[in-house]
């Protein structure tokens, strides 16, 4: 049997179906396919509620990413693509999913997303994804009023934090848990640039700071810089938490200390807002067309 | 006189030795995580390369990022004021100083007698520093050195979306997955960050001479993607990477 290399920065890919929905028995069947650059997730939902998804890495091929999603969705529903009445498209490779009625913005889609997930309550969502980061603020409907987005910029987002976990061996889904067990919260790493925190961190490892200790100064670090671009748009409650490093408790815990504000809790899978929005939009245009 | 100038910077550590307004001594070494053991190591290094011995030397003076932990320097000064002394030694012509290290970009404006008039700086993000080509390099399984000199080969200038180090990487990959020439993507890499230099020089303002120095001043190819970008003549010193210690040296 071949070893290769363990990936410390590879996530789990995962799909996921609910056994309490027969979607025979729905009457509005939608799709939504969020293309993010690192992770695709494509959600079924019937009648609004959620049903199915999958989630898995984007790769460098983006229409082959959102049917290979889908597939996955769909796998063991007994459902085809065509059972679907409407699919829209969101993220940043909205454009190549190729089976999507229509596309709407990840922002909106976002928004929408985290007003299922969190509730009418939810008036500021950040999403911190695989290559960008966005401060939105919503209305009770989960309409957006305003919004900033850092996508220039590692800092503050996944692959920011893919980076430091290959470069210390611990794997993505350990690292916030384990930035947390130390003794004393160090100084952060420089937090404008992921370049220079990665060789910051890298020279306090050789100077023998222990992993959990590197792993607490660079996420002290990410959590600032996302903080700040949080406090250009103000932060009014309540707060959520989407994207993947939602899932990140190191993450969360830091930004939650600095601004003083606690993150609601999700009950679903933080990564999926953008297509859970994208899913419920298709709803509405099923809805529209039918009046 | 003999005086010793030590730059500590991100990558290296870079010391001259000036004897009576001459260079007899110098040394470069990898800059380790004790920035003052770093700075005795290349002092001693340069000491040896000049043939005297320490204690003949009257006057250590630092300069680069980690100047003030020289705890034996009897004194620092800034990166801009050694940049603008060391190249106005080399070439008094030059008006503006562009110097490129590991992790900082600078643009320094120089007068008729090398003093600094103004000067511009990027040390916040890697992409306009040595650091971006090092890590493309990586990206294309190659080193820097024939990065530079296949980009001279292309014919093709393909657009670098990123601005980032992290997410170029990313682009830079999908670029060899759509086959695009190796010469090609090496030059884009060259182009992104010479226009990131060459914006941040044109807020000093651009005169001539121009001259560049630091380590990535090496690199024949970003050379050339900058002089295409400034569009005047570049004009790089011998040994370009020891311009701040020289400058401090001669303080």
């Amino acid at each position: 049997m071949s070893e290769h290399k363990k990936e410390f920065w590879k996530w789990k890919e995962y799909n996921w179906r609910s056994d309490g929905i027969d979607w025979r028995n729905g009457s509005i069947i939608t799709g939504g396919v969020d293309v993010g650059s690192v992770s695709t997730q494509a959600v079924i939902m019937v009648d609004g509620e959620l049903y199915a998804y999958a989630s898995q890495r984007t790769g460098s091929n983006s229409p082959d990413s959102a049917q290979r999603a889908m597939a996955w969705a769909l796998e063991g529903t007994g459902m085809t693509l065509d059972n679907l009445n409407f699919t829209v498209g969101t993220g940043y490779g909205r454009v190549n999913v190729p089976f999507a009625n229509k596309t709407v913005t990840e922002i909106a889609c976002h928004a929408r997303g985290a007003n299922y997930m969190y509730g009418p309550t939810v008036r500021t969502i950040l999403d911190m994804g695989g290559q960008d980061c966005k401060a939105i603020h919503c209305d009770e409907k989960g309409k957006v009023a305003t919004f900033l987005m850092n996508d220039k910029c590692a800092a503050g987002t996944g692959r920011g934090m893919e980076v430091i976990a290959d470069m210390l061996g611990v794997s993505i889904e350990e690292v916030g848990q384990r930035s947390l067990e130390i003794d004393e919260e160090p100084e952060p790493v420089s937090s404008t640039c992921v370049v220079f925190g990665k060789s910051e961190a890298l020279g306090l490892l050789r100077s023998g700071w222990e992993i959990n200790k590197v792993l607490a100064a660079y996420s002290s670090a990410m959590a600032h810089r996302v903080v700040t671009l949080l406090q250009r748009i103000g932060v009014e409650p309540d707060f959520a938490i989407t994207g993947g490093i939602a899932k990140n408790i190191g993450i969360v815990s830091r930004i939650e200390k600095e601004l003083g504000v606690k993150a609601l809790k999700p009950r679903h899978d933080t990564q999926l807002a953008g297509a859970i929005g994208a899913a419920l939009f298709a709803k509405n245009l099923v809805e529209k067309k039918g009046k | 006189m003999i005086t010793a100038g030590i730059d500590v910077g991100t990558k290296n550590t870079k010391t001259v030795i000036v004897k009576d307004n001459e260079i007899i001594g110098r040394a470069c070494i990898l800059t380790g995580f004790d920035l003052n053991e770093t700075a005795e190591k290349a002092l001693q290094e340069a000491i040896a390369s000049a043939g005297i011995t320490r204690d003949q030397v009257e006057e250590v003076v630092s300069t680069g990022t980690g100047r003030k932990s020289v705890t034996f320097a009897d004194r620092n000064v800034s990166e801009v004021s050694a940049a603008a002394k060391g190249v106005h030694y080399l070439i008094p012509s030059v008006r503006t100083v562009i110097e490129v290290g590991a992790e900082e970009g600078r643009a320094v404006k120089v007068d008729s007698d090398g003093k600094a008039l103004d000067n511009a700086l990027n040390e916040k993000c890697a992409a306009g520093a040595g650091s971006f080509v090092e890590a493309m390099a990586r990206a294309l399984e190659t080193t820097v050195e024939n990065l530079a000199s296949i980009s001279l080969n292309s014919v093709e200038s393909v657009p670098m979306n990123a601005q980032c180090v992290i997410f170029a990487e990313s682009e830079v990959v999908s670029l060899i997955h759509q086959k695009v020439p190796k010469q090609d993507i090496a030059r884009a890499i060259h182009d992104a960050i010479s226009g990131r230099i060459s914006s941040m020089a044109r807020t000093v303002g651009i005169d001539a001479d121009v001259a560049l120095v630091g380590g990535v001043a090496k690199n024949i190819g970003f050379l050339k993607s900058l002089k295409d970008h400034i569009g005047v003549e570049i004009v790089v010193p011998e040994q370009p990477e020891y311009v701040g210690a020289l400058g401090a040296a001669l303080q």
